[in-house]
């Protein structure tokens, strides 16, 4: 008898599937080793130190940086959150209405342009401005990654509001709720998960942002990945390694907890 | 008291348009409990959303103690609902989902207490307030979402077929704590469901919908000894439909000749004239008897045991299909009868219901 086709079983399915794992970490796992090299190569292992992660502590110029790229991801998935959540209540919470499906289109769209068109779109537009008004502040990034940030955002809130019960809120209405309070005491405690899980998906989303940043700063306005870029360009040396260990120590931290937030119920 | 006036829904429009209610006028008295009973699609919930506020008609009126409700949303209504779902807000303790709509309305914090309380009482609930809604049964659930609904003192309260979750005997449990809540409360109930007997043993009045008309409204008695059509015969309890002819008729009475050749009485109301009619007859309004004493003849084709009752099926020699009757099982129930046997089906004096066709 033919047992069920099963892709596990395949002949090379093991080596096939270790293949790929290794080609996707083995390059961050060599990253994350050669932080801790106490030489200056980010190929020859000479022992174990931390001195790049103090090196790295103590630049002024990382430092600056990641304060930076702090300030902008925050205010971007703030922006982009509240953004996103109007959008999901309008898409979800409201009669079909005509055009429904272009603004769900419209909504996701920073995720189907190229990265690279977004850029020089917003550096045109952002230098209009710049023109007309001679203001040069960090506004542009927060506003340009707010931008791109709100499909990362809309996805799990909207996600979270399919998936709730809607006679709870006709339940809410039902008894005396006006619109806004059933928003506040029945919609809003069910679906912090999905905004909280949006504003950490929009955070991380932003913080690792190169080609948009690169186009839109002013002189001065390195975030944390434009500046890596920038040492690059000059000497090597295992502090890069240092810094990508840290922000992928971040990055990992807020997944999982988007991972586990995202799965409450209730 | 609710006043529906010939109340029209549409859903869709074109060629995809339905008519969930086709000119529905209805009556609901205070203190009333009305139940609306069909079976699915019939619009019997459309009607009650429509009392809620979640759908408006699409044409006709509804009036509250005559208010108008036309363009008041839902949380200006004094009605409440139970929801099929309970619909019970997960996130707060049973204690908070009762005391919402009051909370919602702004009274006063120790009023709220108290009347939560009161309304956990009224349902036996009180020693679980404290709980997570996901930490008790179904069943509670359901007092929960009753206590909830009458404790902002609702005018009318709506029941959305709120005992279909529910096992047989909780349920049987549940139709006479509803009964018990509407005469303590004094609160106007209207219960949506597609269960006759729950409809019989809960309600004042019934109306029998079908395909977004109301085809009887009655007190459960009338509804089931007059049924007004063939769709309400069959609908509420078992009945056996035969042919015959109207010969005469005074007053509520008609004398009927089955094909037998018997002659019997049966009620009808409505249009006396001669002619082909059908009369409608209960399974435990008709006798077994020897042959020669039956109004109908037969053949006895299955005997069916089923507790208090045996059922008696019987092909008729007279017409195609099946009589079915009743006898309860008590000691001296008379004699035993086999599948196969001639047997004769004794109608009462007065045989049944007179339908047209």
């Amino acid at each position: 008898m033919a047992r069920p086709f099963e892709v596990t079983r395949q002949p090379g399915f093991s080596a096939i599937a270790i293949a790929c794992f290794v080609l996707l970490y083995l390059p961050i796992v060599l990253l994350v080793i050669y932080s801790f090299n106490a030489g200056e190569s980010i190929s020859q292992w000479e022992g174990f130190s931390l001195r790049w992660y103090a090196s790295a502590w103590e630049n002024e110029q990382i430092q600056a940086a990641t304060i930076r790229s702090v300030v902008i991801a925050t205010g971007a998935s703030l922006i982009a959150t509240s953004a996103a959540v109007l959008a999901a209540l309008a898409t979800t919470r409201t009669a079909p209405w005509r055009g429904r499906t272009i603004v769900f289109a419209l909504v996701n769209q920073p995720l189907m342009v190229p990265e690279i068109v977004t850029a020089v779109a917003l550096l045109i537009f952002f230098s209009m401005i710049k023109v007309a008004t001679g203001y040069t502040g960090l506004w542009y990034l927060i506003l340009a990654h707010a931008a791109f940030c709100i499909p990362f955002a809309y996805m799990p809130v909207r996600a979270r509001l399919q998936g709730m019960d809607l006679s709870l809120e006709q339940a809410g209405a039902d008894l005396y709720g006006t619109p806004v309070k059933v928003f506040r005491h029945i919609t809003l405690p069910q679906l912090w998960p999905g905004i909280l899980a949006g504003a950490m998906l929009a955070f991380v989303i932003s913080l690792d942002d190169v080609v948009i940043t690169e186009f839109v700063k002013s002189a001065g306005q390195d975030t944390l990945p434009t500046y890596m870029l920038g040492q690059i360009r000059r000497t090597i040396t295992p502090e890069i390694n240092a810094i990508s260990t840290a922000l992928l120590a971040v990055s990992i931290l807020l997944v999982t907890a988007f991972f586990f937030i995202s799965r409450t119920r209730k | 008291m609710i006043d529906i006036r010939e109340v029209t829904k549409v859903f869709g429009a074109g060629s995809d348009a339905f008519r969930a209610l086709d000119r529905v006028s209805v009556t609901i008295r205070q203190n009333e409990f009305f139940t609306l009973l069909g079976p699915s699609g019939c619009g019997k919930t459309t009607l009650l959303r429509m009392i809620a506020g979640f759908e408006g008609p699409t044409e006709g009126t509804i009036l509250l103690d005559g208010d108008d409700l036309a363009g008041k949303p839902p949380y200006e209504r004094p009605v409440n609902t139970v929801f099929q779902s309970y619909a019970l807000f997960p996130h707060m303790s049973v204690a908070e989902n009762v005391g919402f709509g009051l909370r919602m309305l702004g009274r006063p914090k120790d009023e709220i207490a108290a009347t939560v309380r009161e309304m956990l009482a009224l349902v036996r609930m009180s020693e679980l307030a404290e709980r997570q809604t996901a930490q008790i049964s179904g069943g509670q659930q359901q007092r929960v979402a009753l206590a909830r609904a009458l404790a902002p003192r609702p005018k009318v309260l709506l029941l959305d077929e709120p005992l279909s979750a529910l096992d047989f005997k909780l349920r049987k449990e549940m139709q006479l704590e509803l009964k018990r809540l509407q005469n303590e409360t004094g609160i106007t109930f209207v219960f949506v469901t597609h269960d006759q007997e729950e409809a019989l043993t809960m309600s004042d009045r019934i109306a029998v919908m079908n395909a977004g008309r109301i085809r009887q409204i009655g007190v459960p008695r009338e509804i089931y000894d007059h049924p007004a059509d063939r769709f309400v015969a069959d609908f509420i309890g078992d009945t056996n439909f035969l042919s015959a002819e109207l010969t005469a008729r005074t007053g509520d009475t008609a004398t009927l000749r089955l094909p037998s050749g018997r002659t019997v009485e049966a009620r009808a109301q409505g249009d006396g004239t001669p002619g082909k009619v059908t009369l409608a007859v209960r399974p435990e309004h008709a006798e077994l008897a020897p042959p020669e004493e039956g109004a109908l003849t037969g053949t006895l084709t299955e005997v069916v045991y089923s507790g208090t009752d045996t059922h008696y099926h019987v092909a008729l020699d007279q017409e195609a299909g099946l009589f079915v009757l009743r006898r309860q099982n008590r000691p001296d129930a008379g004699p035993a009868h086999q599948r196969g046997d001639r047997v004769g089906i004794r109608l009462g004096a007065v045989a049944g219901q007179v339908l047209r066709d």
